[in-house]
């Protein structure tokens, strides 16, 4: 269990009388690549919201890194380790690239400083404003975003500001990073560049990765392990290969 | 270490100095400067608090507070009710003033914590709505005291205190809400407050303690409204509730909106105009023409804002502002050949696109040949 990062255990929430996710067992083990694929409506970002606290569940729970999580906030659960990009960016965009980012590097305890230091202007504001600075910029230059870095985030090409919105959650320090559809809309080279994005993330961040993803490519080729969703229920779990020839999951795809 | 020191961040310190000087030299040195001058630059400094602390929380925090004068009202009465009390054993001093100005301070903090705790869970429009309520609640309150207690609808008379000093006192109140706003803006703290105005969903997911910055935004924004309320008491020697309505809460969200929002030197200039035009016009139009008042300052209004943002007029703007008027002065010639980084302002769409610009699009075809939607397969 020690190497479980992830677990949810019947995880279900109805809203009314709609069940939209119903006994949802996944497990995450510390370093994956786990993928969660679905049709549309499935329940896909709906689970991304119960692990991340948008919503609370109504059956079942989950353990992240072997704690309980019950009626925490979403900023608590940041706290713990969990980070994550939108289906629709969201970025901070009437600020700069790299204060996007220092947003991100907000509680790191690394970076402490009282509302009052920072209003009567105590040298641990400066300490700490320089240092966030430069550990954003290091960031930004991971991402290849540096030359950028004082732009507005509205004004960033789609592409970077995908990659900067990963670069704004890592920079809370996850343990576990939830990536919703971040090949939406990207053409193949960039898909490509993005695999290498996260392969490098998991690897030099030592994160776990979580994402859900309409591109087969990019699932097949990053992903160890998969859970399929049909109807907020589970219909396949396994690796991409078994996962992706599995009749069942063709159907739900495609139909009869 | 300290950070490159930029004049243009310690502009607007500078300037307000510079009239304060000005002002207090002529003062103090015996001049010729009138009440009622004296009582407009008290008036400006007022209203300048106000709309630079009510920025904190609509130009920076995003959500739309209709109840500043309620604040403004609480720092009034309370400052006034404790200046008259210690009047008679502290004197007439500035440490009845500063006394006065802790307790009406305090207390309308405490009234921003406690409107807030529930009123900050709603959103947008209703927020609008409850602390437009607020404001209307706390007027009808002191306006329905007894007049023993404070003043009920006579109003409540507070001491008087040098007009030859109050000015500097309210100079230097400014300058202490701006530096504390200011540097609150310009800090980690400050960027959490404007992460929840561009994206509170994302705020949230980035982990930032969104209740906790929205409170502090709120509490801090009623403290300075009462601090402006102090200063009104004294500066006004009678403290009635009708100044405290509605209109005077949308007069101050007019500042803001029209000094641009999240732009602080923008609230200082509107919020000092406005208050200009609003006395100068009261006393230049009295008698039969004093219904007259508000059609001139709405004129006004609806002229600066549509001057401000009429596209056919850009060309004009450009060409006839401040900033160009005062670069001509210290810079005779302009380079035209020089040309600035493009990437530096993405949001000038270019109108007209020359051959060479078409000519120079750079078309790279895929290697690959496998189409975008190839890996797709929703069903």
């Amino acid at each position: 269990m020690a190497d479980c990062i992830l677990e949810t255990r019947n995880l279900g929430i109805s809203f009314g009388g709609l069940n939209a996710v119903q006994n949802v067992n996944i497990k995450i083990n510390k370093g994956q690549i786990y993928g969660l694929i679905g049709p549309n409506g499935a329940g896909k970002t709906t689970i991304f919201n119960l692990i991340t606290g948008v919503y609370k569940p109504t059956t079942g729970t989950f353990f992240i890194d072997g704690k309980e999580i019950k009626g925490y906030s979403q900023e608590k659960i940041n706290h713990l380790g969990v980070a994550r990009t939108f289906q629709n960016i969201r970025l901070f965009n009437n600020m700069t690239v790299v204060r996007n980012v220092m947003v991100g590097l907000h509680n790191s305890p690394d970076y402490k400083c009282t509302v009052i230091e920072s209003i009567l202007r105590l040298p641990r504001h400066f300490k700490v404003e320089k240092t966030m600075r430069e550990k954003a910029k290091e960031l930004l230059r991971i991402f290849d975003l540096e030359n950028e870095r004082n732009f507005l985030a509205c004004n960033l090409p789609y592409g970077k500001q995908r990659k900067l919105e990963i670069a704004r959650a890592l920079a809370t320090n996850p343990k576990i990073l939830l990536l919703d559809e971040p090949a939406a809309g990207m053409n193949p080279q960039e898909t490509a560049e993005l695999m290498d994005t996260i392969r490098f993330v998991r690897d030099n961040f030592n994160v776990t990765v979580f994402l859900i993803e309409h591109d087969m490519k990019l699932v097949a080729g990053i992903c160890e392990e998969l859970t399929v969703l049909n109807f907020g229920t589970e219909l396949a779990h396994g690796t991409p290969q078994m996962v992706l020839n599995d009749p069942r999951v063709i159907t739900a795809y495609l139909g009869d | 270490m300290i950070g490159k020191f930029k004049i243009k961040h310690y502009i607007n310190y500078i300037v307000i100095s510079i009239v304060a000087v000005i002002f207090s030299v002529i003062s103090l040195s015996g001049g010729q400067i009138d009440n009622s001058t004296l009582f407009l630059l008290e008036k400006m400094t007022i209203s300048i608090i106000l709309a630079v602390s009510l920025s904190l929380v609509v130009g920076f925090l995003g959500e739309l507070s209709l109840g500043h004068a309620g604040f403004m009202c609480v720092g009034a009465y309370i400052g006034g009710k404790v200046a008259s009390l210690l009047e008679e054993s502290l004197g007439n001093g500035i440490l009845t003033f500063i006394i006065s100005l802790t307790a009406g301070a305090g207390i309308a903090a405490l009234c921003g914590i406690i409107i807030g705790i529930p009123a900050l869970r709603l959103r947008g429009d209703y927020l609008a709505i409850v602390t437009l309520a607020f404001g209307e609640i706390v007027r009808s309150i002191f306006q329905n005291t007894s007049a023993e207690s404070f003043g009920g609808a006579i109003g409540l008379s507070t001491p008087r205190f040098d007009k030859k000093y109050l000015f500097i006192i309210a100079f230097v109140l400014v300058l202490a809400t701006l530096a504390v706003l200011q540097n609150l803006i310009r800090s980690k703290h400050g960027r959490a407050i404007t992460s929840i105005r561009d994206n509170e969903i994302a705020a949230h997911a980035t982990g930032i303690n969104v209740t906790k910055y929205k409170l502090l935004a709120f509490t801090l924004s009623a403290m300075f409204a009462g601090v402006a309320g102090v200063l009104y008491s004294f500066s006004n020697y009678t403290v009635q509730s009708a100044k405290f309505g509605y209109n005077y809460s949308i007069e101050i969200l007019v500042m803001v909106v029209l000094g641009g929002m999240g732009n602080i030197n923008g609230s200082i200039i509107a919020a000092a105009l406005i208050t200009f035009l609003n006395t100068k016009l009261a006393t230049i139009l009295t008698g039969d023409l004093a219904v007259l008042q508000n059609l001139f300052y709405a004129l006004i209004l609806v002229f600066i804002v549509i001057y401000n943002n009429a596209p056919k007029l850009k060309g004009f703007r450009d060409k006839y502002n401040l900033a160009s008027f005062f670069k001509n002065i210290f810079k005779h010639k302009t380079d035209p050949s020089i040309v600035t980084d493009d990437a530096a302002k993405w949001d000038v769409v270019p109108t007209k696109i020359t051959m060479d610009e078409i000519l120079s699009v750079d078309i790279t075809t895929n290697d690959n040949g496998q189409s975008d939607e190839g890996g797709k397969s929703d069903g």
